[in-house]
Order: structure tokens, then C-alpha cells, then sequence
């Protein structure tokens, strides 16, 4: 496997984030969440490199990897689904929802479609309560759905 | 009555924020003594909007005055409590009056660095509020050069810090091991975070609403707060109504609205005029009350915790009667049993075993025993783990089933009896003494 570096610019990110604290490794969620946006994903050399930066331990970095859901450890689609089916969702059809882009998509929880393009994740509480049910897609929320919406915003991003 | 989310169009934009007084109150906090502005909020009786309904002003007392050591502020904007959706509100339409009330706190506490630590899924509203805070660095209403701006000696850094997924870092101490770079654990308390928080330094955490209120305060005085709604538990709150309503959404009122007017008056009805069955008033961990129950409660710490439920983040999810709630149930106790930290046996496997008996009554195989030992094993998570989010999965099991009694009897059967213990008892003398089962 190839080595992991960070690029010029993005080195100079996680070296401000260090600034921010008086410890190194508090730096570390910071510095994954740039990895991350790089990589497209936790390899195991991302985090040697992480360790390396940040004076800590590859397994320590690990232990921080696996803790939080949203580092992942293998690459997803290009759009990454994220579907919440907590309780105000699911009161509004959140499940109804998760079932049709995984029957539509072909794919079940965490799984990553054959041209990479869509990956689905059943997530907890997105804080969308109020606009329910809703999707993520990356990192922009979609709010106020609808089975039919959901097809929308899903060929649009196919088209792309 | 708005206070944190007053009705002004592009209040996010610092000029239209310091056109309408922003900035004022914390040139007013710094012309007096920290020891005064201490005072004020605790006369005020602002109670802390993050769940525990504390006393904000205590809070702050608790911090040492006399010591070598860094104070820090962390502000808890993780808001990961289902049903909750308030803070993103304050970041998108009010964060300069948020990071205003940063300032005033830190010098009220003596801290030169606050931490306000954002769930990683709102990338949109972290950049929203970092946008809010570079406009505010730029003209020197934050950092070093406050000093010139507000003619005074103090100055503080206020930084982001980034979650990445995980319900567990809404609790204080959880907040402070993820910003300090390790995995999310609850700590024992004590030590409290006042003496020993951040990397072992005097530390205050203060939910991003309560942080909010801080301005108007100081401002119109903590007479003009106190006078706001119940008396015991003042000011505004950031309602948020979700679930089978015609129109969620947060809204502003002052503490003591009426549950039924929140819900008819304010969030205009169930949807196809069907019976309220259930709500849960203060998000999915508080106890869940019964639709004959709601008349005339007041939504106000006190005032539910008489009627035997909680304030807590007050998000308020509305059942219509069609519900199925042995579905919700395994649903709530399925989020708990993902976010345990893992930390504690009972809070760890005590969870696995609620939502997966749940399931087996969801699958019809369930029997009247079962209820009996879905309450044994949340109250034998209550008071027996670190951290409260035992207590958060135990209360809606417990409620739940307690006053949905007849409820659940139906979808059981009565032939199956598996003999369950029922002696509970609590390892921690702190539990909280909420929880008198009332039907």
C-alpha cells in the first residue's frame, strides 16, 4: 500500500488545528476529518502518518477511528447516503425511505454500489427533527422528504 | 418574547447584529467585576437548556478564583438528543450573539480559551458559525485585539472543535476526553470538571442556548429575565416539536407554555385531527407521558417533573394514536444500545438486552413476563453507570411500559412466564430522584 501524506496545503490545516490546543493529540479529530477529505477514507497508513504528526501511537489513533461513526475505515461511494431512521424520522417514514434507496440502489447498509457511485448508511439523530424525515448526502442535509424527492436528488446525482 | 432567536432579518451578519446593540453587553460585562456578573445570572435563575436544567450562575460560582492553573469554557453544541434541533438554529440565524456570550462568560470564569464543540454531522452550520467567528476575529471583537476594541485587559480565543459522530460526547465529561483527542468516556465524578476538566484544569461546559441568553441579561438586567414565564425556571425556551404534527419546527416562548398549546396553538394539531397517544416532552430520554396526561402541563423543569417527566432539551415528539409504540420503543432503545460507550457493564449489556426483548415482542414472541423484565433490566442500569445516558435508556423502558401498561399486555402473550429478579438496587448514592412511577 501506497504511503499517506498530507499535501502542502492540508498540512498547513492540521498544523493550525495543533495551534488551537496545548496538546498535540487533541488535534487528532481535526487532522482525521482532513485525512479523511483527502484519502476518501482511515487507512491504516493514514493513521501511522496521523501518529506520526500528532506524537501519538498508530493504535491509539485507531482507538479514536473506531469510536466515531463518522471516520470511515473503507472507502464509500462518491455520494455517501446517510438515512435517518430515529424516532421523529421514523414517525414521518424514514424507514420507508431507507428500504427504497436500498431496494433502488441495490445495496444494504454500508455497502458501496458497483461503479462506486452510492454508499448507504442508516444513521442515529441527524438534528432534523423538525423537518422530517430526512438524508444526507456528504455533507448537505436534505429535508422534508418524500419517496418521490428521494428519486430526485438521487438521479440528479447520477447524472452528474 | 425572543431572546435567543429575536425576529430580525439577517441577524447572522455582524454589521446588522451590531446595528441592533450587538457587542453592548459585553462592553458592559467588562466594566464590571466578573464576581458581579456572576451574581446577575445566578439572581437571574437561568437554568442551564442542555438537559439538566442546572443553575447557570452556580455553575459558573463553582470555578476557583485562586489559581495558577488555565480556566477553560467548553460550549456543548453537540446536540445529538433525538427529537432536538435547536442549537443549529442559534448558529445559522444568531451566532454572534452565541460567541457574545462566550466572551461574557469566559471573563466571568476567568477563562482566555473556550471551546465550542459542534456534532460532526452539521459540517454546514460549523461553517456558518466559523464564518460568524473569522468576521468577528477580523474586527476585533474576539482575541487579542478585544483588548483594544473594549479598552480593557481581558481577552480570550474561542476555537471550534469538530465532533465526528457519537451521542456519548454530549455528556460533559465525554465532551472534554473527545476534545482532549481521546475516545469519547464518560469521567467519574467526582472530581468535578471545575477543578479538574480540561487536561486537568478548572473547567466550565454551558449548553450553546444557555451561553446565548447571556447577553440580554446583562443588557436589561436579571430582574427582566426572572420576570420571564415560571418563576422557578425562567426565560425563554427553544421548544422543538417533531413527530405527528402539522408544523414542527423550534419555536421561542417563554418556560411554563402549555404542552397542549404547543402542540394545538403553536404546532397547529395532529395531523388528520387523530388523538394525541404519547409524548415525549423533553427529548427520547425523558419519560414519555400518556395523551390523557398532557392537559394543562406546563413545559418547565418543575413543572414536569411533578407530572413525573423532564424539561430536558425540550423537544417535544408528538404519537398520534395509529402508532405503534412497542416499534418506537425498540427504536429508542436500539439508539441507546448503539450510542453506549461501553464503558459500564450495565449501561453496555443492559442495552443489548432491552432492545433485543423488545424485538422478540415486536416479532410476537414476547410474553407478560417480559415486560416485567424489560423493567427490571432498565432499572438495574439506573444509577449503576458513570454517566447518565444509563438513566437516558432506562427512563423511556421504564415509563414506556409502566403507563403504556395495557398497551404492551396486548401484544403479549400470557403463556410464557419467565421468573424475573426484581430486587434493584443502586451502587450511586447521586442517582437522580426523579423517577417515582406514576401512571
Amino acid at each position: 500500500m501506497a504511503e499517506f501524506k498530507f499535501t502542502e496545503e492540508n498540512l498547513k490545516r492540521v498544523e493550525k488545528e495543533i495551534s488551537k490546543y496545548p496538546q498535540k493529540r487533541a488535534a487528532v479529530m481535526a487532522a482525521l476529518w482532513i485525512a479523511q477529505e483527502q484519502n476518501g477514507y482511515i487507512s491504516g497508513e493514514v493513521m501511522q502518518e496521523v501518529a506520526r504528526l500528532l506524537e501519538m501511537t498508530p493504535e491509539d489513533v485507531l482507538g479514536i477511528v473506531t469510536f466515531y461513526t463518522m471516520y470511515h475505515q473503507k472507502p464509500m461511494g462518491k455520494y455517501h447516503i446517510q438515512v435517518c431512521t430515529n424516532v421523529s424520522c421514523m414517525l414521518r417514514g424514514g424507514y420507508d425511505i431507507y428500504k427504497h434507496i436500498k431496494q433502488k440502489l441495490n445495496i444494504e447498509n454500508m455497502q458501496v454500489t458497483q461503479d462506486n457511485l452510492f454508499s448507504i448508511e442508516e444513521v442515529e439523530c441527524m438534528g432534523s427533527c423538525g423537518t422530517a424525515p430526512m438524508i444526507a448526502v456528504n455533507e448537505d442535509y436534505y429535508e422534508n422528504l418524500n419517496l418521490e424527492k428521494v428519486d430526485d436528488i438521487i438521479n440528479s446525482f447520477s447524472k452528474r | 418574547m425572543r431572546i435567543v432567536l429575536p425576529d430580525i432579518k439577517d441577524l447572522h451578519i455582524l454589521d446588522v447584529y451590531l446595528s441592533h446593540g450587538g457587542f453592548s453587553a459585553a462592553k458592559k460585562a467588562f466594566e464590571q467585576t466578573p464576581d458581579d456578573i456572576i451574581d446577575q445570572v445566578k439572581k437571574s435563575g437561568l437554568r442551564g437548556r442542555g438537559g439538566a436544567a442546572f443553575s447557570t450562575g452556580l455553575k459558573w460560582s463553582f470555578m476557583p478564583k485562586t489559581t495558577d492553573k488555565p480556566k477553560y469554557l467548553c460550549v456543548n453544541g453537540d446536540e445529538s438528543e433525538p427529537g432536538s434541533f435547536k442549537d443549529r438554529q442559534i448558529f445559522e440565524y444568531n451566532p454572534h450573539q452565541l460567541i457574545e456570550g462566550t466572551l461574557i462568560t469566559c471573563y466571568a470564569i476567568g477563562a482566555k480559551t473556550a471551546y465550542i464543540y459542534i456534532r460532526g454531522e452539521y459540517h454546514k452550520w460549523i461553517k456558518l458559525l466559523q464564518k460568524a467567528l473569522d468576521d468577528d476575529y477580523a474586527r476585533g471583537f474576539v482575541g487579542e485585539k478585544m483588548k483594544e476594541t473594549f479598552g480593557t485587559d481581558f481577552y480570550c480565543d474561542i476555537y471550534i472543535h469538530k465532533g465526528a459522530g457519537a451521542y456519548i460526547c454530549g455528556e460533559e465529561s465525554s465532551l472534554m476526553n473527545s476534545l482532549e483527542g481521546k475516545r469519547g468516556y464518560p469521567r467519574v465524578k467526582p472530581p468535578f470538571p471545575a477543578q479538574n476538566g480540561l487536561w486537568g484544569n478548572p473547567t466550565t461546559i454551558n449548553n450553546v442556548e444557555t451561553i446565548t441568553n447571556i447577553p440580554p441579561i446583562i443588557n436589561k438586567g436579571w430582574e427582566w429575565l426572572s420576570s420571564i414565564g415560571e418563576p422557578k425556571h425562567p426565560g425563554t425556551i427553544l421548544y422543538g416539536l417533531s413527530g405527528h404534527i402539522n408544523n414542527p419546527g423550534v419555536y421561542e416562548l417563554p418556560s411554563g407554555t402549555l404542552l397542549t398549546d404547543l402542540i394545538y396553538k403553536y404546532g397547529g394539531g395532529v395531523p388528520g385531527n387523530k388523538k394525541v397517544l404519547c409524548v415525549i416532552p423533553g427529548g427520547s430520554s425523558m419519560p414519555p407521558l400518556r395523551g390523557d396526561q398532557i392537559e394543562g402541563v406546563k413545559m418547565d423543569a418543575e413543572s414536569l417533573k411533578a407530572v413525573g417527566s423532564a424539561i430536558g432539551t425540550a423537544g417535544v415528539i408528538v404519537m398520534d394514536e395509529d402508532t405503534d409504540l412497542v416499534k418506537v420503543l425498540a427504536r429508542i432503545s436500539k439508539f441507546y444500545y448503539h450510542e453506549s460507550c461501553g464503558q459500564c457493564t450495565p449501561c453496555r449489556e443492559g442495552t443489548g438486552w432491552l432492545y433485543k426483548i423488545l424485538n422478540r415482542i415486536l416479532d410476537g414472541k414476547g410474553s407478560t413476563s417480559d415486560l416485567d423484565l424489560l423493567i427490571s433490566v432498565a432499572s438495574n442500569i439506573e444509577g449503576n453507570t458513570i454517566c447518565a445516558l444509563g438513566e437516558a435508556a432506562a427512563w423511556p423502558v421504564r415509563f414506556m411500559v409502566t403507563r403504556f401498561r395495557d398497551y404492551f399486555e396486548k401484544r403479549v402473550s400470557r403463556e410464557v412466564v419467565i421468573p424475573v429478579m426484581n430486587k434493584v438496587h443502586s451502587m450511586r448514592g447521586t442517582a437522580v430522584p426523579l423517577a417515582d412511577i406514576k401512571n
